[in-house]
Order: structure tokens, then sequence, then C-alpha cells
């Protein structure tokens, strides 16, 4: 029997606070997310079970009990307290999947700051924008990503202190930086966690929009309660399970799921911090008895092109369940999946601004293969017509997915953005911005993005953020960026660019521009293929019909051509 | 080759001062991920005037200058 039981059972009468008493946590409380992920463990009995099982890509291993990882915690939350960083303070998490970012970001909550990790792999440019919208007081980074934190820190006066985990001794530390070893750091055994309550925040996410700079998603302490359940319910987590979350804490699958759900459960995590190959995954499952693995469709579909023969190398007979996030999970993948693993992955759809799961499979449901599922229990979901906002009431049409406000990790706004913010929201529904339609058994297929923003590899690329950046570099005039199709990731960035009098198309400057965007943003957002034309297609008053260029990649329909300025 | 491709990686890849061998671990040990190998493919495309398939250009076979140049003595005439 798994955690959920009955899905029909659950729905009806569903309260929030089934998680609440699990927690033990009453309205009003103290709730502080760093505290029940460590604290509450060891207090409950389980202070020296494995918390984190860490392997690192050359091979070395470190493990922290429940009890390491509370005194860990603490040791980070009184440095951080010690160097002035005040209750609220944004302090930047900017590492590889390494133990000092997990155990940074519960310190980083049990002092009462905000903790904003970011994608290790962002260029100067991502970083600066992101940090200079959060006026970030603190970041702690790696000797290997200070450089792209030294190039901007003159630009960034709010920035107090660059916190460096593994700094050369050999090396001088310049104005504002400060190192910080962990392992050699005396352990903080007893620390006063800040009283943080359900509507502290907590966290700051960034995602991309259309238009615009990123937007920082504000969540609260409170959001534990659906992270915590979702964890239980739809990813199975029992006692006994050895979890493994593929997702990097950069992003919100691997703080909402590879921290938050992971250690409030109590379950045991492994993190492989390691580049991507079948072998290698294999092997980690193998070694390690991962019973439980949450990963994402381009891995997926990366194990699936390198081929059966390397799955026959290993022992994966301890998985036990199969979940699956980032993007929509292709019926082929599912079926691939229960054919080689002996069990389907599930599908679980939500986002940054969500934090928590909102339409998934469940463990025990019927699973039909391509469908995202359906509601998570307390989830009032549907889909609405894009032009009254209304929901169709009858099965089958395609429209705007639609949430009722109100579970408890649903964002409580864009940090410093509050108007876009409220444009997220059309008659009393959250929009999370995709289409699908629902059948008549009441699940979800999904259909696509509502607007331009690229979905690669799980992650949204903003095409506004690539055409700007674009048109940074000395040979381009004009850029239009699109999503192309692509069997790994979903969709990569393609680019269409026009170039300044004196330059010419070749596969030299190609190259020199991707290896431009790749530095100044990341390489998620570099375009994996640039193509030179004379002439973008815009409209009588000049804005670029990135529709056309878009259909043209996906072989669809142009469609309506009348505002075309040369039509 | 094997200079040109160490270089080239290290100036393009490498944040800091890492000091890159013939068999250091690039994609499995984190320098270059499955997105950036797009643009190494590109450069070794360029720079030898070979076209690399899509299903030769794997993790595996990018995972090391030494494993590169095999891939790319596969295709130059």
């Amino acid at each position: 029997m798994s955690n959920i039981g009955s899905y029909d059972e659950r729905i009806i009468n569903f309260d929030w606070n089934i998680a609440e008493k699990e927690l033990d946590y009453k309205p009003g409380d103290i709730i502080n997310i760093g505290w029940y992920c460590s604290d509450r463990i060891c207090e409950k009995g389980f202070g020296n079970k494995p918390a984190l099982i860490w392997e690192g890509s050359t091979g070395i291993e470190k493990r922290y009990t429940y009890n390491e990882l509370r005194m860990n915690s603490n040791t980070i939350g009184q440095f951080l307290r010690d160097l002035g960083i005040q209750p609220e303070d944004r302090v930047c998490l900017f590492m590889d999947k390494i133990p000092e970012l997990y155990i940074g970001f519960l310190g980083i909550l049990k002092m009462g700051g905000i903790a904003q990790p970011l994608f290790s792999a962002f260029g100067d440019e991502s970083l600066f924008v992101r940090l200079d919208n959060a006026q970030t007081t603190a970041i702690i980074t790696q000797k290997k990503h200070a450089p792209k934190v030294r190039k901007i820190m003159e630009k960034m006066p709010y920035l107090k202190h660059m916190i460096i985990v593994d700094a050369d001794p050999a090396k001088p530390l310049l104005d504002r930086e400060v190192a910080f070893d962990l392992e050699k750091a005396e352990k903080i055994e007893k620390f006063t966690v800040h009283p943080t309550y359900a509507e502290s925040p907590s966290l700051l996410h960034y995602t991309s929009g259309t238009t615009g700079q990123p937007k920082g998603v504000k969540h609260v302490h409170y959001s534990l309660i659906s992270q915590y359940l979702t964890s239980k319910w739809v990813l199975d987590l029992l006692d006994t399970d050895i979890y493994w979350c593929t997702a990097d804490p950069g992003w919100v699958t691997g703080t909402s799921y590879g921290i938050i759900g992971a250690f409030s459960n109590g379950v045991t995590q492994c993190v492989l911090d390691a580049g991507f190959s079948a072998d290698n995954w294999y092997r980690f499952i193998e070694k390690h008895k991962i019973s439980m693995w949450y990963s994402a469709p381009t891995a997926i579909r990366s194990l699936m092109k390198a081929g059966e023969e390397v799955i026959k190398k290993y022992d994966l007979s301890s998985l036990r369940h199969l979940a699956s996030v980032g993007e929509p999970l292709n019926s082929e993948a599912v079926i691939w999946s229960e054919r080689v693993f002996g069990k389907p992955f599930l599908d679980t759809y939500w986002q940054t601004e969500t934090g928590s799961m909102m339409i998934t499979n469940f463990p025990g449901m019927k699973i039909k293969p391509g469908s995202m599922g359906k509601p998570f229990p307390g989830i009032i979901a549907t889909v609405i017509d894009a032009e009254t906002f209304e929901p169709f009431g009858v099965p089958g049409k395609i429209g705007l997915i639609a949430i009722r406000p109100g579970w408890p990790s649903m964002m409580r706004t864009y940090w410093r953005n509050e108007e876009t913010f409220k444009k997220k929201f059309k008659n009393g529904w959250y929009l999370p911005g995709d289409r699908s339609s629902i059948d008549n058994e009441g699940y979800f297929w999904f259909v696509g993005r509502d607007d331009d923003v690229i979905n690669t590899g799980g992650h949204l690329v903003s095409p506004f953020e690539v055409e700007s950046a674009l048109l940074e570099h000395p040979a381009v005039a004009e850029s239009a960026v699109v999503a192309k199709p692509d069997f790994v990731n979903m969709e990569v960035v393609k680019a269409f660019v026009t170039l300044k009098p004196g330059f010419t198309g070749s596969k030299d400057l190609d190259l020199d521009i991707m290896n431009f965007v790749r530095k100044k943003l990341s390489p998620l957002a570099m375009p994996q293929e640039i193509e030179f034309i004379d002439s973008l297609p815009k409209t009588r008053s000049g804005k670029i019909m990135r529709r056309i260029l878009h259909a043209k990649e996906w072989g669809e329909e142009i469609g309506d051509t009348s505002t075309l300025e040369n039509d | 080759m094997q200079e040109i491709i160490k270089n080239y990686v290290t100036k393009e890849y490498v944040e800091d001062d890492t000091e890159l061998t013939y068999d250091t671990p690039l994609i499995s040990g984190g320098i270059v991920d499955s997105f950036s190998m797009v643009s190494l493919k590109r450069f070794l495309e360029n720079k030898y005037s070979i076209s690399i398939p899509d299903d030769k250009a794997t993790p595996e076979a990018f995972d090391s200058v030494n494993k590169i140049c095999v891939l790319v003595r596969e295709y130059v005439k």
C-alpha cells in the first residue's frame, strides 16, 4: 500500500491540516523549514540516521547523519549571524551540488535569512541581474565560481560578503571576501533558531518570463506543509527509502524536493555531483541501492538514447518508485521505463511559482502514458477559455491551465515586482502560463506554453534575455529567439540574427556568438543553432514576429500575416 | 591536436585556475555540461573541417581531451 492509499478517498474532505498534524504544527506556531529538516528529525530519535550521502565527480564520498546535518547547519547559521547578516537578508547560494549547498540552505533558514539559490553555471550577467534585483547581502560560493562574482562586485555595493567555502589559504582574499571551511569549523551544538512564522519569507527562486528581467519568486516557511505532503504522497517516501532527486538546488525542484521534501520526511537521500553519463547514473543507483528516483524527462530521454545494453551491466532491482518533473514526459518515455525498469516514471506538473506539485500521477492510480495526471488533493485545477477566463466544463477542449489560489507553497509575490505578480491572476484563478486539455476521466494532457518562454531540459529561458545578450555582440544588428524542437531537451534555443555592416555569417562567427551568450548568460541560454538572415519578420509597427519564426521551426501553419511589414 | 583542444577547453570552459590534463574528466567532471557540448562539438567541426554525427557526440566520447582526439581522428581525412 502506498502512502496516499486511495486517491479518490483522499480528495474527499481533504484538508492541509493533515500535514500540519503530522508535523505537530498548529496555526500561529513558529515554523522554520531549517529546523523541521534537521532538529525535528533528531528530536524524533533519528539523529543517527544517514541524511545525506554525497558523491563528487572524482568518486569522493561524504556522509552526514541527521545529527550532523543539524550541527553543520547550526554552524553555518551561526557563522552568518556572526558576520552580521540579519533576518530576511538575502543570502545567495552559488555552488555546485556540494554538501555546503544543502547544509547552507538550511543554515540560512535557521538564522532567519532568505535563501537565494542560483544555478552555478550562470554567467556573470545572469548572476548580476538576479543579485541586483534581490539586493543580496551575501553570496556563498566556491573558488571556481569566485571569478564570476569578482567581475561584477564593483557594481554591487549592497553585497557585503563573498563567502568562499574552499578558499586556497595560499591566495590572499580580496575586499569583502571571507573564507569559511565547514569541515574545519567548530561545530555548533546549540543554536537559537530564528522564530519564523508561516508567512515569514524563506526563499527566492528566479524564473524567466517572455519579457523583462527574471522574476524573483518569493516563498515562505509555510510552504513546508505542501512540500512535505506531496513528497510523502506522490514520491511515496518511506522511512526505508534511499532517495535520489537529480535536480540542482539552483532550481526549484532541487530545493522543494531535493532538500525540503526529503529532509522533512526524514529519508536518506543521495546526491551525485557529476556530469551526466548513463553508465555513471546506473552505477550510482546500484551502489547506493536507490529506491525512489525523481528525475527529469531530459535525463530520461538521454538514458533512452544511451540504449539498453548499458542497463544490463547494473543491478537496478532496488528501484521501487520513479517520478519525473520539468517538462511533459512523453508517452514513449513512460512506456520505455516500464519495460526496462519494470515501473513507469510518473509525471508531475508544477513550477517555481507553485512551490510544490499541482497535477500529478499518483502511486496506485491508473497511468495514462503522456498524461500529466490529476490535481493533488486540495488543489482545484481546471482548464479555462483564454478569452473569457471561464472553465470549459466539458472534456477535450484546449485552454489555459488554471489553479484556484490558496495552497501552502504558492508564491507570495514576485520580489519587487507586485505588478507582474497580479497579472498572473484572472477571474480568481492563478494561471501558470501553460495550455492543456482534460479528458473525460479528469486526466490533464499538456499542450504547450501560452507564451514565448522556451522550456529547455526543464528550465525556462526567456527569449528576451537571450536577444538582449545577442545584441551586445559586436556583429549582431538584430535578433529573434525561438524554441526549436529537440528529442532530448524537448526544446532548445534557436537564434535568428541579422548582422551589422562589415560582418558576414560564418561558422567561426556562429561559434563566437554561441560562446558569447553562454558565458554571459548560461549554457542553457546559449543558442544551439544560429541562422543568419537578411531581415527579421516584423509588423508594420516594427515589432519582431517571433510567431512566424517559431511556426517555421515547428513545421506549423504560419497563420495570419496581415500585419507583416513586407506582406 | 591534444594541445589545441586542451587549450581551447581551458580557455572556454574552465572558470578558475584548474590545470587540465589530457585525461581530466570533462563531462563527468562537470567542466563541460551537456548544453556546452554543442559549442565544443562546433569548435571541433570548424577547426578540423569535419562533421561529427550527433549520435557519436556522446558524453562518454567527449569526456577527456584524449577521448575527443580519438573521436576527431575518426573523421579527419
